[in-house]
């Protein structure tokens, strides 16, 4: 229903057709959040369009936040093409105009999404049916675990449920003569790196909405069964000393820096994004030889959906007032939707193309852990949380509340899960 | 025949009279041009980045405003919402935490420090250089310094595991993530310090001899001569205190680390009320909220000023005698 509804909408969106590209020479601003190499990295990849669109001189400018593009769009300045690091802002975009919806461009030069993109990342472009936003990369989410450790203590494959998660993790910690945490199986924390709890709603087959549009925290029974089983889970290690661990082991600063908790043996199963694996490499991390990659396993109920994951990443899209729309589309085509260019940008930022042609590349194919995360991203039942036009705000709110309950702060599980579900709800009041 | 004579001379002497007033009035006009031309800098500022901002704060504030769509126009309900707000209130009630407790301590240890330099003989200069050195360290900077000294595997940990005092999780306990703070907060007193100090210099020798000749000692020397000499620049450190503390915003977004996934925690803990406020504006664009909560915050700020002023009239004594 909603592929249908997002390939409907991007092809049918709007009432009359687009003016064509008059092929003169013209200069379009392209504002992206890249910076230092990954800018220049994108720029070359950019000078690719010359080959398709030699009309068209491209001005890009890195280091371009969804603040600046939002400021930008508000006093009538703003770039010709934007591209931003996630997802959660399209639907704010879609619903007010922000972004002008790319479905007349799409039908007009008869592009079939459906066949181009996995459904998910067409999801978490679109709103209500308009296709304002492209995916343009991507991140996927998978389960990197430490293969000499697992050898050590016995454990012949990655777990492929909660159950086998935990027991797996249980049987890899290790404590030092003072009883505190030296090795960690796995920690279930909220925001341990790229552990965070909102986003293991995708494991468990938890919705964030229901049919009506309510938060459905409160009404769908899976996400206090994955909070009672995160919080049992915790409490094995004890709250305080976990949280000691990660502080002592560098904390969340550690995540991007050689001294990562995995990257130095220091946790044995950890949730995390394609790039590790180039984090990895550029590490030269010790257990560089000795890593697996894996789907993330899935609640014990829904193990039929194991292979999925949490996916999504950059949008790309034009803002309204864009002076040249339809030569800024011929940007966006040819970055979001042209096989060589999401190859190379792959390639290059390590990071997941999102069309099918592109998942296929040989270079990104041929290192299977990295492939893991390819087949992650092209899984129909892998996605993103519902998009909404509150943007990171349902997520925040939720992920505070899921701090407390896990430090024990939280005395009813049922009324506190309601309580953060009305706040959200209540949010959408503010416009 | 003045009248007379002035009348006589009326039509004779009137256009002088007149070109003369005109004169001094092209003058003046002139002069207030020029002091216009050199003012304008300022007015222009004071009209578009103050006036013009609070006004439009105050309109926004009756209305939902996301930056992309025009302001709606709903009344008091950005207002009403807060009352049900569960951040809102939480956020309130850190802040006044800070307010009751960092600012009195704060003052209170700025004074002690300006006290113990005025004691010392020898090296006067190194020790005002050490106290006063640690204000010029940016915030964040300085926060992020806290966050790693405080942290388990940090020095003071160590010192305490030697000494073998429980080692609290500073900002990763929410009963101690506030303190933490406040510490920062004492270590950063610096400024305050140096203000005490030019006032505690300034307290004439007369009065500690007057104090010595009726018997009074340390305490009472302290208690009766210097507080109440000192008294308008403990008045002044209160109200810039409990105006910063209400404000207080960039240690408390560092602490929590940063990222608007965690602002606020450990366990909303350190949610102030100024960083409630910017996520609702500057990341979920929820303008006109924001603006409400700006306003509500103004009031607050201004009520307690007003308490502390007029409060001050009964504690706080000027040796000019002005008020």
């Amino acid at each position: 229903m909603i592929i249908a509804a997002c390939t409907a909408g991007g092809g049918a969106g709007g009432s009359s057709p687009p003016a064509k590209s008059s092929h003169k020479p013209v200069t379009l601003t392209v504002w992206s959040f890249f910076t230092g190499r990954e800018l220049k990295q994108f720029d070359g990849v950019l000078a690719g369009l010359k080959k398709t669109a030699p009309w068209i001189t491209v001005d890009s400018v890195g280091g371009k936040q969804p603040t600046d593009i939002l400021r930008a769009i508000n006093s009538g300045t703003a770039p010709d093409v934007a591209i931003e690091p996630g997802p959660d802002d399209s639907a704010k975009y879609c619903s007010t105009g922000a972004w002008i919806n790319l479905g007349p461009y799409i039908t007009q030069d008869h592009v079939n999404l459906s066949s181009l993109s996995p459904p998910a990342a067409l999801r978490y472009t679109s709103y209500k049916g308009d296709q304002c936003s492209l995916p343009m990369l991507s991140d996927a989410y998978g389960l990197y675990y430490n293969t000499a450790m697992f050898k050590a203590a016995g454990i012949t494959s990655p777990p492929r449920t909660f159950s086998e998660l935990e027991a797996d993790a249980k049987k890899l910690t290790k404590k030092n003569p003072d009883g505190s945490l030296k090795v960690v199986g796995f920690d279930p924390l909220q925001a341990f790196y790229e552990s965070y709890a909102i986003d293991y709603g995708i494991y468990s087959g938890a919705s964030w909405y229901s049919s009506s549009g309510k938060s459905a925290l409160a009404s769908d029974p899976r996400w206090a069964q994955l909070l009672q089983w995160q919080k049992s889970f915790a409490d094995w290690y004890g709250y305080n000393a976990l949280t000691k661990w990660f502080q002592t082991v560098g904390g969340a600063n550690s995540e991007f820096s050689a001294s990562n908790a995995f990257e130095t043996g220091k946790v044995a199963m950890e949730l995390d994004g394609e790039w590790r694996v180039a984090f990895i490499a550029s590490d030269h991390a010790k257990i560089h030889s000795d890593y697996a990659t894996a789907p993330f396993p899935v609640a014990d109920n829904v193990a039929s959906d194991y292979g999925a994951g949490q996916i999504g990443g950059t949008i790309i899209g034009i803002p309204k007032g864009a002076a040249d729309s339809a030569d800024a589309w011929a940007v966006v085509k040819y970055l979001a939707l042209g096989t060589q260019a999401e190859e190379r940008l792959g390639e290059l930022l390590k990071n997941v193309p999102t069309t099918f042609p592109a998942l296929k590349d040989p270079v990104l194919a041929g290192d299977p852990n990295f492939k893991t995360f390819l087949n992650i991203f092209a899984n129909p039942h892998s996605g993103y949380k519902q998009i909404t036009p509150l943007g990171t705000a349902d997520g925040d709110l939720f992920s505070a509340f899921i701090d407390k309950y896990l430090a024990g702060s939280v005395p009813n599980l049922r009324a506190g899960l309601q309580s953060v579900a009305s706040q959200i709800d209540r949010q959408v009041q503010l416009g | 025949m003045l009248a007379e004579a002035g009348a006589s001379d009326g039509p004779s002497r009137g256009r002088p009279v007149a070109s003369r007033r005109a004169s001094r009035r092209r003058r003046q006009l002139r002069h207030y041009g020029v002091v216009a031309l050199f003012l304008s800098p300022w007015i222009i500022g004071l009209l578009v980045f103050t006036l013009y901002p609070t006004f439009a704060s105050l309109y926004f504030s009756f209305t939902h405003y996301d930056l992309l769509s025009a302001p709606q126009w709903v009344g008091f309900s950005n207002y009403r919402f807060m009352l049900t707000d569960p951040n809102f209130w939480q956020s309130l009630r850190n802040t006044l935490w800070m307010v009751v407790f960092a600012t009195p301590l704060q003052v209170a240890f700025a004074i002690g420090c300006a006290v113990v330099l005025t004691r010392v003989k020898r090296g006067v200069g190194i020790y005002r250089t050490i106290f006063f050195v640690p204000t010029m360290v940016p915030a964040v900077a300085a926060t992020l310094g806290f966050v790693f000294i405080l942290n388990p595997s940090g020095p003071i940990d160590r010192v305490l595991s030697l000494l073998r005092v429980p080692q609290p999780l500073w900002f990763q306990q929410p009963a101690w993530s506030k303190p933490g703070l406040l510490l920062l907060g004492l270590w950063g007193v610096g400024t305050t310090m140096i203000i005490f100090l030019a006032a505690l210099l300034d307290v004439p020798k007369e009065l500690y001899e007057a104090a010595d000749i009726e018997g009074a000692g340390p305490w009472q020397r302290f208690r009766n001569v210097t507080l109440p000499m000192i008294s308008p620049v403990i008045f002044f450190s209160l109200v810039i205190g409990v105006i910063y503390g209400f404000q207080y915003f960039t240690e408390g977004y560092i602490a929590s680390g940063g990222d608007p996934s965690t602002l606020g925690s450990p366990q909303g803990s350190l949610l102030f009320y100024s960083i409630w406020l910017y996520q609702q504006g500057f990341q979920y664009f929820h303008m006109g909220y924001a603006s409400a909560m700006a306003w509500v915050l103004f009031i607050i700020i201004m009520a307690t000023t007003l308490v502390l002023v007029r409060s001050s009239r009964r504690w706080v004594h000027y040796q000019g005698g002005f008020l």
